[in-house]
């Protein structure tokens, strides 16, 4: 069982994210006991079996970078558990599919990132309205994720807004004209 | 110029106590090459054919006397004595070890520097006109803009992690000195019919493998809206530019396959959410921004009779304020470009030494402060016209008062194959050796203003694209040649040069210009500069002059060896 980041702390993880195989089909593939996080595909094709298990609390739904967030609209309010999976961690698509996910879509319940997820994004993470980080499970020793914590306060005012901080650093803070200070 | 404030001071500091710990893990082998080399490279960091090469951020090339005495510091201590200024108005060194990183950035901290950006898939330094604030041709001060859009793009959450480098450039006077048309977006600031401040957006530009030209993507954005605007421009690209290809990741290629008004569609949906959100700009934090910089107060002299003497007495003087000094727009203050285009040095390198020697220029002629520029030169913005002659003694002295600026061996070049480990051939050599042919300053003059632009690589840092003549290296079963273009433009005009024929050895690079400007002296009309006589007359002429003097050299030695 992996481990997870959730309100500045290390968790171990309840969930299980569901990836398909090559051969394996949405529409037939065997979910795993337990609480489960399955992709987008698995979602559509058998909505009707697996909303009741969403509305339970007991099932979530992952999307991949180039997947539209905007095809979840119709169930963000059952779904207590949204995933969105970096492929590398240098795909920076799904700090946008966060972003649009907290603001536009206006998806209040858990927003996990999974995959390549590594503690220099952490601050970057967050901001973009993630609520859990999922570092790839092996990647982190027990102290080296306590260490990681570290990462998620790397920086105290930001400039701009985000979610985690909707106003821009202008508008949270009164920021004094030069004449204002001691030469 | 801008001074920083608790918050900018404090996220600077934050980065410095980020990366150390970033290079600590690093080292400590916790973190991987390929993990380590996005956060290195977001903080300028590069691994070179020497050493790392650091890439320091000088934002629209700001700079005052405290930083260039730091740059000149470090140049000595953690490097081989010097500095180059980059096109993008940066300033990098190429031989630092990469031990030594945190400890500079420790110190540029102490001088309101970083090196934040200034590489990596993500919004890079904003650059704009170095005459910005005293040019005589400007309808608004650009630099607060830029220092908005720089807090802005500053550790940005969303585009941290885009497809592609990411680079804007902002314009604020009749003639563009920003190249904003060859930029990922171009911000050129305008007024509307109603007499209202805002910007036109040009988006899509960019030199490199693919040369384009940026296109309008939007004629008016209300000033307040600019972040917005330029949020959903970004949040298209993240979403939906190319990830698969390192060469077709640029926005350029986005742009191109959507076409202009698709892609202006798409943002204009994203731009309707985000209009009048909370990064709708105020009166207030325009004026919070422009009131931090500390810009002297200038009033307008008397003409300085003393000048005007100078001038007409001292040949040498009058050559230099000929083609260095440019008017200002207060009466009796000029500016002054000091060129880093001496013979037999390498465009934009300035010696710790002259690092020094430049602050204290600044500081005693040019309250303080001096810019970078596109051309990899350095200007001192204000400069008192009773100043002018003392001011140029001493930069005589140093070595920075060639009167070549705009002239042929004013040169652009990246570092090329003697330092950077992704070029094809090299370009300092190249540049030095043109130079070296053109050494006759009479005859600079008569051949009047030209832009000789050259890249190593096609990834075109010496933006040979948009250089009236334009040298590539290319790489040819491993032996270095050049390819030519001419009838490239930068500015209001913009333009793409047109490739010439098949490429040079190394060696033949002056007889090949010599060549081309003998054409255009042949051919110009009154006082034609060469791009006119280009665009008049065609590349053609250009062409078959060329390789005709080419063939009878061939042949001449041909019979020599005989």
């Amino acid at each position: 069982m992996s481990d997870i980041i959730k309100n500045g702390r290390v968790h171990a993880d309840e969930w299980t994210v569901l990836r398909l195989a090559e051969g394996d089909e949405a529409a037939t593939i065997a979910l795993p006991a337990g609480r489960v996080i399955v992709p987008l595909a698995v979602w559509q094709a058998r909505r009707e079996e697996l909303l009741p298990k969403a509305e339970a609390g007991v099932l979530g739904v992952w999307l991949a970078g180039n997947e539209n967030p905007a095809a979840l609209t119709a169930d963000l309010s059952a779904l207590p558990l949204v995933a969105v999976d970096f492929p590398k961690f240098a795909d920076g698509r799904g700090y946008s599919i966060a972003t649009l996910l907290r603001t536009r879509l206006g998806y209040g319940g858990e927003l996990r990132a999974i995959g390549n997820v590594l503690r220099d994004q952490f601050f970057f993470l967050l901001r973009c309205g993630f609520s859990v980080l999922q570092p790839q499970e092996g990647k982190y020793t027990p102290a080296q994720l306590d260490a990681a914590l570290a990462s998620l306060n790397d920086f105290s005012e930001p400039y701009q807004a985000a979610v985690d901080r909707p106003e821009p650093l202008f508008r949270r803070q009164s920021r004094r004209p030069l004449q204002g200070e001691a030469a | 110029m801008y001074q920083y404030d608790e918050y900018d001071q404090r996220i600077v500091d934050e980065r410095v106590a980020q990366f150390a710990d970033q290079t600590r893990r690093y080292l400590a082998g916790e973190l991987t090459e390929d993990e380590f080399r996005p956060l290195r490279l977001q903080n300028g960091l590069y691994i070179q054919r020497h050493a790392p090469m650091l890439r320091i951020a000088v934002p629209y090339g700001n700079l005052n006397s405290k930083q260039l005495r730091t740059l000149g510091h470090i140049a000595r201590t953690y490097d081989r004595g010097y500095g180059h200024i980059t096109t993008r108005q940066n300033v990098q060194f190429n031989w630092p070890r990469l031990e030594d990183v945190p400890e500079i950035l420790d110190q540029l901290a102490k001088v309101q520097m970083h090196a934040i950006q200034t590489s990596g898939n993500c919004i890079r330094n904003v650059t704009s006109d170095p005459f910005a604030g005293v040019a005589a041709d400007e309808i608004v001060d650009p630099r607060p803009w830029c220092e908005i859009l720089r807090q802005w793009s500053t550790f940005h959450p969303e585009f941290a992690f885009l497809p592609r480098k990411f680079k804007i450039a902002v314009n604020g006077a009749k003639e563009d000195r920003a190249v904003i048309r060859v930029h990922d977006i171009g911000l050129d600031i305008v007024h509307n019919a109603a007499g209202e401040l805002g910007f036109r957006v040009l988006v899509g530009g960019g030199l490199g493998r693919t040369p384009i030209i940026g296109e309008e993507v939007a004629a008016f954005v209300p000033w307040q809206q600019i972040l917005n605007y330029c949020e959903a421009i970004l949040r298209v690209y993240n979403l939906h530019g190319r990830r698969d290809n390192a060469y077709k990741a640029r926005i350029k290629i986005l742009v191109k396959a959507l076409g202009v008004p698709e892609f202006a569609r798409q943002v204009e949906e994203e731009f309707a959410h985000l209009k009048d959100g909370p990064s709708t700009l105020t009166q207030a934090e325009i004026d919070r921004v422009a009131g931090r910089f500390n810009d002297p107060v200038l009033s307008a002299l008397a003409q300085d009779a003393g000048y005007r003497a100078r001038l007409a007495e001292d040949k040498a003087f009058a050559a230099w304020a000929r083609r260095n000094v440019r008017n200002h727009r207060v009466q009796g203050y000029a500016s002054v470009v000091l060129s880093l285009k001496p013979y037999g040095v390498a465009p934009g390198d300035l010696t710790a030494d002259q690092f020094d020697a430049v602050a204290e220029l600044a500081d005693r002629y040019a309250f303080g402060e001096v810019r970078s520029t596109h051309e990899q030169n350095i200007v001192l913005a204000s400069v008192r016209e009773a100043d002018l002659f003392a001011l140029w003694q001493e930069a005589r002295a140093i070595g920075l008062a060639t009167p070549n600026i705009g002239l042929l061996t004013d040169i652009i070049s990246c570092p090329g194959g003697d330092f950077c480990a992704l070029a094809n051939a090299k370009s300092i050599p190249i540049a030095n050796a043109i130079q070296d042919r053109f050494d006759n300053l009479d005859y600079l003059f008569d051949i009047g203003e030209l832009e000789i632009n050259i890249s190593g690589c096609m990834n075109a840092c010496g933006h040979h694209h948009v250089g009236h003549i334009g040298i590539l290296g290319v790489d040819k079963n491993g032996e270095e040649f050049y390819q030519v273009t001419i009838g490239g433009d930068q500015g209001n005009q913009t333009t793409l040069g047109k490739v010439i024929g098949p490429s040079f050895a190394a060696a033949e690079m002056p007889d090949v210009i010599s060549s081309l400007i003998n054409n255009f002296i042949d051919n110009r009309q009154d006082d034609e500069r060469f791009i006119d006589t280009v665009r008049r007359i065609g590349v053609e002429s250009f062409k078959t002059r060329v390789y005709a003097e080419r063939t009878a050299r061939l042949e001449a030695k041909e019979i020599a060896h005989v």
